[in-house]
């Protein structure tokens, strides 16, 4: 092992694909014949395959969720402050899966795959992917590694979503639900701010009604609109007050548009980079299952109906800052739980970090979540722990 | 087990459904969920209290209960709870009328204010009463709104509120004889069972 990495750090790790070959049935009316989904584990799976961990992407995330493709990358996975050994997902104890969800860009069957039918990318003909769908999904990922049951299922953001829906399509097959930074479904302004970000995308003249793969051509200025439009929701006032003030990159004002505020260039920086690395069709499926996302309108819009069936527990975090999915959001999930009489905690973590803080480790965030970690540890069946 | 939390237990019913606000470290719902099968939630704003819970397996929201309960259901609860948090509410009234709606039937404890140390504290210092069970002063203490046992039946009285049980304790939460002859002088702890 190269002497670089942290303690804590899973160190090298190297992704999987599994290829599916029984269709899946989608919510839009389509199905996928077959497909591929790329994941990452860690840890190790027991006899019984009690202490496996699923942990859900958000809209830009992916099945990197800790350590290092090799000691040149620079950055670890997008959720390593909370996995790895004696972190709050502890990989000495848990089995954990990350995956690409289906519609995504990092290796799982996605717009940029070849259609079988016409021998090209699907582009925009790709399916639109809802949460069940992704769920199903992940339930025969599940099948494939022989876990009949998990520990946990784990998610922020969109991908508190899936947990959530988790427990609501398989009730048996997860004993504890972790939901975090996520809400019950998108109000009108949550949906709004997709539409002027697919709608970035979509107006950019290189994004050729999503055919854009063939003549070499992506529409990086619609993707980087979409994306810094996006950052700005993620942060809070406060934190971009703490982060970038009224900083000038040069000192002082040049009367031009070229960026001369600090926030400016961050923006630009961060979209740049983003419309290089993620593809536009995903973009724009990622915020359609984001806004299609209701588990209470099959049950009357009623989410404590919704959820009375569910049988594991749940765990809510919540950030202060987070505008996004604000704190009374998480407020609902857990007022429908108690309604429906489940066994759920909640907290309210202090942050100025806004949405992003379900990704940036503080103490108390990383306490609560090791103190219910443990919950889940100590819930894996004996002989599991036993035949480790 | 603090001596209070004890006593209350005897109280609960095996297999009900219960409420803590103001749970603390979670000790009463732990005893509980082990000896009695009940269900149930903590309320609490205390961090580490939150962790502590957590780490026992005890359900438990995060929430401040001043801003009310109005999210919870008309006698979802067999028993709602709150031991020595009264005093710290903006409004004990409005608190106890919440209770006994999401309830059954509720189980109230506070410090008595009118032991005789704190009667005699004041009367003859001519200062706020501070002490080794409350030690705070008047300017830093959380506990803004402190009754005798006098003022809580009374209260009860004015709304109509049926006492089942009440028992008081001196401060090492003991019975004794004198405490259940004068009361209000010298029990330090009130322990009221109500409901409507």
């Amino acid at each position: 092992m190269p002497q670089s990495f942290p303690q804590d750090s899973v160190g090298i790790v190297t992704p999987q694909i599994i290829r599916f070959e029984q269709p899946l049935p989608l919510a839009c009316g389509r199905q996928l014949d077959s497909y591929e989904l790329i994941v990452e584990t860690y840890g190790t799976l027991n006899a019984d395959a009690s202490n496996a961990v699923l942990v859900c992407h958000a809209l830009s995330g992916n099945h990197h969720l800790a350590g290092f493709h090799s000691e040149q990358e620079s950055k670890p996975g997008w959720w390593d402050s909370a996995i790895g050994p004696g972190k709050p997902i502890d990989t000495n104890t848990f089995f954990v899966i990350g995956l690409n969800n289906l519609g995504g860009c990092h290796g799982s069957t996605g717009p940029q795959s070849i259609n079988p039918e016409t021998g090209k990318p699907f582009g925009p003909d790709f399916p639109i992917m809802t949460v069940p769908d992704w769920v199903e999904s992940q339930a025969r990922l599940a099948d494939h590694f022989g876990i009949q049951q998990w520990a946990a299922v784990v998610g922020g953001s969109l991908g508190g979503m899936q947990a959530l829906q988790w427990a609501i399509d398989y009730p048996q097959r997860l004993r504890h639900c972790l939901i975090i930074a996520a809400a019950p479904r998108l109000s009108a302004q949550n949906i709004a701010f997709n539409e002027v970000a697919r709608q970035a995308i979509t107006r950019d003249p290189d994004f050729n009604n999503g055919h854009f793969y063939e003549n070499g051509n992506v529409p990086k200025t619609g993707l980087m609109l979409a994306r810094m439009l996006g950052h700005i929701t993620y942060l809070s006032d406060d934190g971009m007050r703490e982060k970038f003030g009224r900083e000038l990159r040069e000192g002082k004002i040049s009367y031009d548009f070229n960026p001369q505020f600090e926030v400016e260039s961050y923006l630009r920086y961060q979209g740049e980079r983003f419309s290089t690395a993620f593809d536009a069709n995903t973009y724009l499926l990622m915020t359609k299952a984001l806004d299609y996302f209701d588990p209470a309108a099959d049950y009357g819009h009623n989410l404590a109906e919704a959820v009375r069936n569910a049988l594991c527990k749940f765990m809510v975090i919540s950030f202060t800052s987070d505008w996004r999915f604000s704190p009374e959001r998480s407020r609902e999930i857990v007022d429908a739980l108690v309604a429906a009489e489940k066994k759920v905690s909640y907290a309210e973590v202090d942050s100025d970090h806004g949405h992003d803080a379900f990704l940036i480790p503080n103490p108390r965030y990383m306490d609560i979540y090791s103190a219910y970690m443990k919950q889940v540890a100590s819930d894996i069946p004996p002989t599991g722990k036993e035949n480790n | 087990m603090r001596a209070d939390l004890e006593i209350i237990q005897e109280w609960i019913a095996p297999n009900s459904k219960v409420l803590d606000l103001g749970c603390g470290n979670g000790e009463l719902l732990a005893f509980l969920q082990q000896q009695k099968q009940i269900t149930g939630y903590g309320v609490e704003v205390d961090h580490d209290n939150i962790t502590a819970c957590l780490e026992k397996g005890v359900n438990v929201i995060e929430k401040n209960i001043d801003e009310g309960l109005a999210s919870i259901d008309d006698s979802s609860f067999d028993t709602v709870i709150m031991t020595q948090a009264l005093q710290v509410m903006y409004r004990p009234d409005q608190i106890v009328d919440e209770m006994l709606r999401i309830g059954k039937e509720c189980i109230v404890t506070f410090p008595n204010f009118g032991h005789w140390r704190a009667r005699g504290y004041l009367a003859f210092r001519g200062k706020m009463p501070v002490s080794k069970f409350l030690p705070y002063t008047w300017y830093n203490t959380p506990n803004i709104h402190f009754c005798t046992f006098k003022d809580f039946e009374q209260l009860c009285v004015e709304r109509n509120i049926h006492i089942l049980d009440r028992t008081v304790v001196d401060n090492e939460h003991k019975h004794h004889w004198s405490i259940r002859l004068w009361p209000n002088m010298l029990g330090e702890i009130a322990i009221y069972r109500i409901t409507r």
